[in-house]
């Protein structure tokens, strides 16, 4: 399978390691990424705070490039990301005004129609039983958190990607790695995601809620499938302990790791070390 | 009372006309504003609401009774983390969530942020400057003119030092990019933000 390849600013920033991790997961599964040339950012949260007509221009260049390089499907690993090159696409499908008016600033037509995935979407195209039927070691000591966080689901209208309040589609590329996935509460309450700068105490806050009822139900670990949700999570992990009092060296995996440990990669390769929880597996391997 | 049942998008909803202190937020957020019901549903699940002056329930009806100043000048606006729990919830598709955006766009346009809620503003500032700059996020030096920002505008020593102990950590990772990525076609990204920052379309 060949995909269009939006990395977005995170994943070419200091989440170079999702990066390192999906495409070695992919690789191993025969999903060739073909990066958007000279892609641009796609706003995220900056100017859907500041600016509309710059919210809907910003990820249209982006679909537009996509077009113009010939791809009819485009990963973008970021939730943050695909909801703006989805929210583009829908508001300017359902604005003929708006349209016109992102056109010239662009310069360049719009892609309405444009297809654009997340990473679970691509395990699900890959193939979940092929994925299991492709598993070397079954991650059986994992109890996976699985972490959906905001952007992934919500809005629903835009994302039209699972269910918004009970999804399943995270769980079920986590089982056929062989892991557990545990019941909990917080699969889709928000970590803080872009405010770990403006606004430090806020995402301390939201992410221990997170952490705390991950741990209480059970989980060693947990999976997510965006950068921001890593950064608040895993990054800060140290100073949410400092901050409450409390000790949970919970690892982060991105959902891409967990399949590619499963799939025999080494975690080197994967850059699960470059993570700032050690996992229980990195500590066996090392 | 008017329904204009023809322009009624589902059976359930009828079409009210648009507020008129309200209509540009109406407009920019493409939703409804009379459509809200005042059941706090968004409240209930917004994760930000227990330290919010306005939470979203609260935001809707001063929009519906007209008092668009009031709404500006809410600290919640700047406080919302873009969830979009509340447009998920909304019994009547309200997009709040939408609304939210359109307040923060007309607060910043006109000049009505909340002193207290400065430092966020200087955040989504600093970030797009950065791109229109680059074409992409350079995170040094987004870092950089942001707290020199909010230690220059708000006085604000210690920002300096919020998680400098992680810039190291950051480097052993391969994390930290020194010179950040640029895109080739940067003047097309300079035009593109004029146009829009212009009021190109609206």
């Amino acid at each position: 399978m060949k995909l269009g390849y939006y990395p977005g600013c995170a994943l070419h920033g200091s989440s170079n390691d999702y990066e390192q991790s999906l495409k070695a997961c992919l690789g191993a599964l025969g999903v060739e990424l073909e990066e958007l040339d000279d892609w641009i950012c796609c706003g995220a949260s900056a100017a859907h705070s500041l600016n509309h007509t710059l919210d809907v221009a910003l990820p249209a260049r982006n679909l537009a490039l996509a077009r113009r390089q010939g791809h009819a499907e485009i990963l973008a690993p970021c939730p943050m990301c695909s909801m703006q090159l989805l929210k583009a696409a829908k508001a300017a499908a359902g604005d003929v005004e708006l349209r016109a008016a992102v056109e010239t600033i662009i310069e360049a037509p719009v892609d309405a129609g444009a297809g654009v995935l997340n990473l679970i979407q691509v395990f699900e195209k890959s193939g979940l039983d092929q994925i299991k039927s492709a598993v070397k070691r079954p991650l059986k000591e994992l109890k996976v958190a699985c972490y959906y966080g905001c952007l992934l689901l919500r809005p629903p209208a835009v994302t039209a990607f699972d269910d918004a309040e009970e999804p399943r589609t995270m769980e079920a590329v986590v089982a056929a790695a062989g892991a557990s996935p545990v019941d909990w509460n917080y699969r889709t309450e928000c970590c803080g995601a872009g405010m770990t700068m403006a606004n430090p105490e806020t995402v301390l806050e939201l992410s221990n809620r997170i952490l705390e009822n991950a741990r209480a139900h059970g989980a060693n670990c947990l999976a997510v499938a965006c950068p921001m949700c890593h950064v608040n999570l895993d990054m800060k992990q140290a100073a949410i302990e400092q901050r409450y009092g409390v000790r949970y060296g919970l690892p982060v995996y991105y959902l891409s790791d967990l399949v590619g440990m499963a799939l025999g990669l080494p975690e080197a390769g994967l850059g699960t070390q470059r993570h700032f929880v050690a996992g229980p597996v990195s500590a066996k391997e090392a | 009372m008017d329904l204009e049942p023809e322009r009624s998008p589902r059976v359930m909803e009828t079409a009210v006309p648009s507020l008129p202190a309200a209509g540009e937020i109406e407009s920019l957020s493409h939703t409804q504003i009379a459509q809200c019901y005042q059941c706090g549903k968004c409240t209930a699940g917004c994760p930000m609401a227990g330290q919010m002056d306005s939470p979203p329930t609260r935001l809707m009806r001063l929009l519906q009774l007209g008092d668009v100043e009031g709404a500006l000048r809410a600290q919640s606006i700047w406080q919302c983390v873009s969830c979009q729990t509340c447009s998920a919830r909304c019994p009547k598709q309200v997009d709040c969530a939408g609304v939210m955006d359109a307040l923060r766009q007309l607060a910043y346009q006109r000049g009505r942020v909340s002193p207290a809620q400065r430092r966020t503003v200087i955040f989504q500032q600093a970030f797009l400057d950065n791109i229109r700059r680059y074409g992409r996020l350079n995170e040094l030096e987004l870092i950089a003119r942001f707290k020199g920002e909010v230690f220059l505008r708000g006085r604000a020593l210690g920002v300096l030092f919020e998680d400098s102990g992680l810039a190291p950590k950051l480097q052993r990772r391969g994390k930290l990019h020194l010179r950040g990525q640029r895109v080739k076609d940067r003047e097309v990204v300079e035009r593109i933000f004029a146009r829009a920052l212009n009021g190109g379309g609206r």
